[in-house]
């Protein structure tokens, strides 16, 4: 056992043969520049509420240090049900449909653990989120990418769908309001794909985290659906709405057979969440509208102002409509994403995530979140402007 | 409340151009509700927040609380007025519970709070009484934090 060659041969080839995220390797590049303003933050610049805050620190004053339930504390799956049967139109049973998790990622994983076998397809959307493809491929699954386009505004259909289903195809992954291109879906196009979902009895999870972030119509879960409640794992959390990305507060909500399944692998794996983040999670539940309602105002102004300013300089891009992210095309200026982005940072010093990150179909496009202050957009459109003028 | 005066209120330096893209609007109608607004004396003035504290300045400032004699006619407004004229007096309230008006009051000295409250406020016809509390240290002012810089903990990439 000496060198790592060695070593790296002898790790299992599923871990192996994945690369890191692209997300991981840019920002290796960003950190070592300083000054840089940043587009390519993925988490809110909210602070978390200050009651939800105090109250954690409170929490921990009282010994809330403990382990809980594995599935969470039961105050809190009581909460989670009233708030998903509000916000999201489905009800679920605290007691055995409800299943507190470390993160939606957590949720995620344990999802495609507790329904993949190996070799079952699972049919998902690119430009998408950077964890599902290595969560279906660590569970043995075998990913089935449908491409989506800025034509129909990065929307799945259901002809896409039906292009790539196949006779082992069983589970179906969403993520709308999508990072990162700011699509959502309407009611229209979700009707179709439950319908799909239903006519080839197949599995869905859908993951709702920017469920609350949607700027001109309502968000519509697909859990809301006829026929898809009974097959769906429904997947949501406390980082973007409540900005607690370091809380790492998700949870999933399932017919039973499904959550005992996913629970048995949280409980051998991780026991259960945080103590000190449950307590969090249960404060924000108190007045989410009150939370949620000024951020969600101040990200619609912004993302006005980003689409604005990138019609105004001339950079393509489909209107975005939900989650915290604008996603403009950059194809005819002839460089890669990762090209374009280097030099952006390189010569105005700001940093952007390259769509490739997001899938092989996200090449030509930028990821630019506006989770960001006004001022800081303000510059970086200023200095965007500037080098797309000079190409 | 209009969004443009929520704006506003955040920052009102806002470039007339950036508030017009973030609300959609053309530049010209922002500039005329803006001028709407002035002109009907909803925006009363623009002002910028101070940390005054750190600027160490000969001042200090008093909150009085005071109790009067609502006149016959005009009520608590009439005097309310007349007390809220003074130049000194920064702030003026009408509260409900033990008092009625409270204020904040500024001077260069505490003598000289005492004797604009002894001279001018508590010999006005129709006060009372009053209570004066000198302000220590200011934590936070219109929203603001005084002691406190922002800092962004957040990596600079993340998923």
């Amino acid at each position: 056992m000496n060198g790592s060659p060695s070593l790296r041969n002898r790790l299992s080839r599923a871990v192996r043969d994945i690369p890191r995220s692209g997300i991981r390797d840019f920002f290796d590049i960003v950190s070592t520049m300083k000054e840089v303003i940043s587009l390519g933050i993925g988490e809110p610049d909210f602070d978390t509420p200050w009651h939800v805050r105090e109250s954690t620190v409170f929490a921990l004053e009282r010994g809330a240090t403990h382990y809980t339930s594995n599935l969470g504390y039961l105050e809190l799956r009581q909460a989670l049900a009233a708030y998903v049967q509000r916000t999201f139109g489905a009800s679920y049973d605290p007691q055995t449909e409800v299943l507190v998790t470390v993160g939606v990622s957590e949720a995620l994983d344990l999802a495609v653990r507790a329904l993949l076998n190996p070799g079952d397809e699972v049919l998902y959307h690119e430009p998408c989120y950077v964890s599902y493809r290595a969560a279906i491929l660590f569970a043995h699954g075998v990913p089935v990418v449908v491409e989506t386009r800025p034509e129909n505004g990065f929307r799945l259909t259901r002809e896409m769908l039906e292009a790539k289903v196949t006779p082992r195809t069983k589970l179906l992954l969403l993520n709308f309001p999508n990072n990162p291109t700011g699509a959502i879906m309407n009611r229209a196009d979700l009707l179709d794909i439950a319908a799909f979902a239903c006519e080839r009895d197949l599995l869905v999870i859908t993951d709702d985290i920017y469920g609350e972030l949607s700027y001109d119509t309502p968000h519509t879960s697909l859990v809301s659906l006829p026929g898809l409640r009974e097959r769906t794992i429904f997947l949501h959390g406390f980082s973007k709405a409540w900005a607690m990305t370091g809380f790492r507060l998700g949870y999933a909500c399932a017919h039973p057979d499904l959550i005992e399944a996913m629970m048995k692998i949280h409980q051998y794996t991780m026991l259960c969440a945080s103590s000190l983040s449950q307590k969090a999670a249960l404060e924000a539940l108190a007045r989410p509208a009150f939370d949620i309602g000024e951020m969600v105002q101040e990200y619609r102004r912004r993302r006005n102002f980003i689409a604005a300013a990138f019609a105004e300089m001339g950079l393509d891009c489909h209107r975005p409509l939900g989650a915290f992210y604008a996603f403009p095309s950059i194809a005819r200026y002839g460089l890669s994403s990762r090209d374009f982005a280097l030099q952006l940072l390189e010569e105005e010093k700001v940093a952007v995530v390259p769509g490739s990150a997001f899938g092989a179909c996200g090449e030509g496009f930028l990821r630019c979140a506006y989770a960001t202050s006004m001022a800081n957009l303000q510059e970086a459109m200023t200095r965007l402007k500037r080098f797309i003028a000079k190409r | 409340m209009d969004e443009l005066l929520k704006i506003l209120q955040t920052n009102a330096l806002e470039p007339r151009e950036t508030i017009a893209r973030m609300l959609g609007l053309p530049l010209e109608e922002v500039a005329q509700r803006v001028a709407d607004y002035e002109k009907r004396g909803v925006i009363r003035g623009y002002q910028a927040i101070l940390n005054e504290d750190q600027l160490g300045l000969d001042k200090v400032t008093a909150v009085i609380e005071v109790k009067v004699t609502p006149q016959r006619q005009g009520g608590f407004d009439t005097i309310a007025d007349r007390i809220s004229r003074f130049s000194e007096v920064r702030s003026a309230y009408l509260m409900s519970g033990a008092y009625d008006l409270l204020l904040f009051v500024e001077g260069k000295n505490l003598r000289e709070v005492a004797a604009f409250v002894s001279d001018r406020l508590a010999s006005l016809e129709g006060v009372v009484s009053t209570s004066t509390h000198f302000m220590l240290k200011t934590y936070k002012r219109f929203g603001v934090l005084m002691h406190q810089g922002h800092s962004d903990e957040r990596l600079t990439i993340t998923p």
